[in-house]
């Protein structure tokens, strides 16, 4: 590969490096948006879905201009797959931090703490936080074994998901005064599992680029 | 879903099935040219009815590969070979094989546009005619047809006296492959066949190329990788004198198996 496009590769991956850090920021400040009712920390984040949407533009452009200039093949190629697609997957990931972020900053809603319990959203946090963890390491460090880590703990998420109905069917049932509560972490707790998904399929394109392994709808990971 | 999982068995197939009746096959073969060791002990099976590209670095024995499947090493001085080359099941490089009547078998495109300084029409007769071949009608028709499949005939129909030379450079090559055509081969080697040629040329050799190997099997040398990749059901990878990977050009291009592979393919040695 010519040192041209040594070089745009190395940006593109630095952006997206940057997209990655941004999404995360996004999505740990609006929980914590949520969790303390910030109005403020959660204006921060619905303005900075902008800068989320230029960086996707960006990376989507540089990616495109790579493949029309340099004709990537083998593990060029591959590279440049998974970014446009780990891009896709961080956008959608910074438009849920945007979409919690808007139930804090336009629903005004004091949430109980023991709701948060109950629903175990200190989990939910530590998990995609520690996905987050693992994915950054895989992605700066070509590191396979960090991305596989992902797909167990994305389950944790599914399990709390499927659960959540349930506790909330039965907190209603003792406390009608709290249903716009519950209904609105019920819609939070749907988007921090599908922001699990979305780091699992972050990690299934780094797999793929890595190591040529198609992961994509395989059950057994 | 059952024909996903007919496509995923056939995509498989191809890369699996090692029992085709190869139309080339080479065992061991070794060349030398004095003491150079130009090719170190290649095994390689061609399909039928496939295009085939050799890619590597200048040197890295290619050409050289590709020139033995019609014996046009012999004249080399100081050439020297071991091993066996089987078309069809026959070893090419027995003494009693006449080179003549494997040239037949064997066609070969070459780099440069090479027209004899004769009529367009005379340059496609030429090999009939050595042949033997000497009703005007049937050579007619023969010139007719391998122009045709060449994709040249509309453009030189009513020129056909016209000078080879008076051909642009695109049109030239194509009037070489018609004449490789004309004699009705098996196999056409190509050697680099485009890189003296515009893009406009180039793409109407490589469509060419897509539709001929319904009937023909096609090796082709190329220096470029997105030729390779564009026209070439197997992709052969060579260096230092040595097949470092042959496979379907899609894992290759996607996937190949050797590092050395992945270095030359994307550019970052060679």
């Amino acid at each position: 590969m010519v040192i041209n496009a040594e070089q745009q590769r190395k940006l593109i991956k630095e952006t997206g490096l940057e997209m990655l850090y941004l999404c995360i920021s996004q999505i740990e400040k609006a929980n914590e948006a949520l969790v303390n009712n910030d109005d403020d920390l959660a204006e921060e984040v619905i303005n900075t879905e902008t800068r989320v949407n230029a960086l996707d533009l960006k990376i989507e452009n540089d990616c495109e201009k790579f493949l029309a200039l340099y004709n990537p093949v083998a593990t060029d190629l591959r590279f440049i797959m998974a970014v446009l697609k780990i891009n896709f997957d961080l956008e959608r990931i910074g438009d849920h931090a945007n979409g919690i972020s808007k139930y804090v900053a336009e629903q005004q809603l004091k949430i109980e703490p023991r709701l948060f319990t109950v629903l175990k959203f200190d989990k939910i946090f530590n998990t995609i936080e520690s996905m987050f963890e693992n994915i950054v390491i895989a992605y700066e460090n070509n590191d396979v074994k960090s991305a596989r880590k992902v797909f167990k703990k994305d389950k944790i998420l599914d399990k709390i998901n499927a659960n959540s109905f349930k506790i909330i069917e039965e907190v209603i049932k003792k406390d009608t005064t709290i249903i716009n509560q519950t209904l609105l972490l019920f819609a939070v707790v749907k988007k921090l599992e599908r922001v699990g998904d979305l780091i699992k399929n972050i990690a299934e394109e780094l797999i793929f680029y890595i190591d040529a392994e198609v992961l994509k709808h395989k059950k057994k990971k | 879903m059952l024909l996903f999982v007919l496509i995923i068995e056939y995509e498989n197939s191809i890369d699996t099935d090692e029992n085709y009746a190869a139309r080339i096959e080479t065992k061991g073969v070794k060349v030398w040219y004095d003491d150079f060791n130009a090719i170190k002990g290649i095994d390689m099976k061609i399909k039928p009815n496939t295009v085939t590209a050799f890619i590597g670095p200048s040197g890295c024995g290619k050409s050289t590969f590709l020139r033995l499947f019609n014996r046009m090493n012999d004249y080399i001085e100081g050439f020297r070979m071991e091993g066996k080359i089987k078309l069809e099941g026959k070893n090419i490089y027995k003494n009693k094989v006449q080179v003549e009547e494997l040239r037949k078998e064997v066609g070969m495109v070459f780099q440069k546009p090479n027209p004899f300084p004769k009529s367009i029409f005379e340059n496609v007769a030429y090999g009939l005619k050595i042949q033997g071949i000497k009703d005007k009608k049937i050579i007619g028709d023969r010139v007719e047809k391998a122009l045709r499949q060449a994709d040249l005939w509309e453009e030189v129909k009513d020129d056909l006296k016209k000078s080879a030379l008076a051909l642009s450079g695109g049109q030239q090559q194509r009037l070489c492959i018609a004449r490789t055509l004309a004699v009705e081969p098996a196999i056409i080697l190509m050697d680099e066949p485009t890189s003296a040629l515009d893009p406009i040329s180039t793409a109407k050799i490589e469509n060419l190329i897509f539709e001929l190997k319904e009937k023909y099997t096609i090796i082709i040398v190329t220096h470029n990788m997105q030729q390779a990749s564009r026209i070439s059901d197997y992709t052969a990878f060579f260096y230092l004198g040595e097949l470092i990977e042959y496979g379907k050009t899609n894992t290759i291009f996607t996937n190949p198996a050797k590092k050395q592979t992945e270095n030359y393919i994307t550019g970052r040695f060679g």
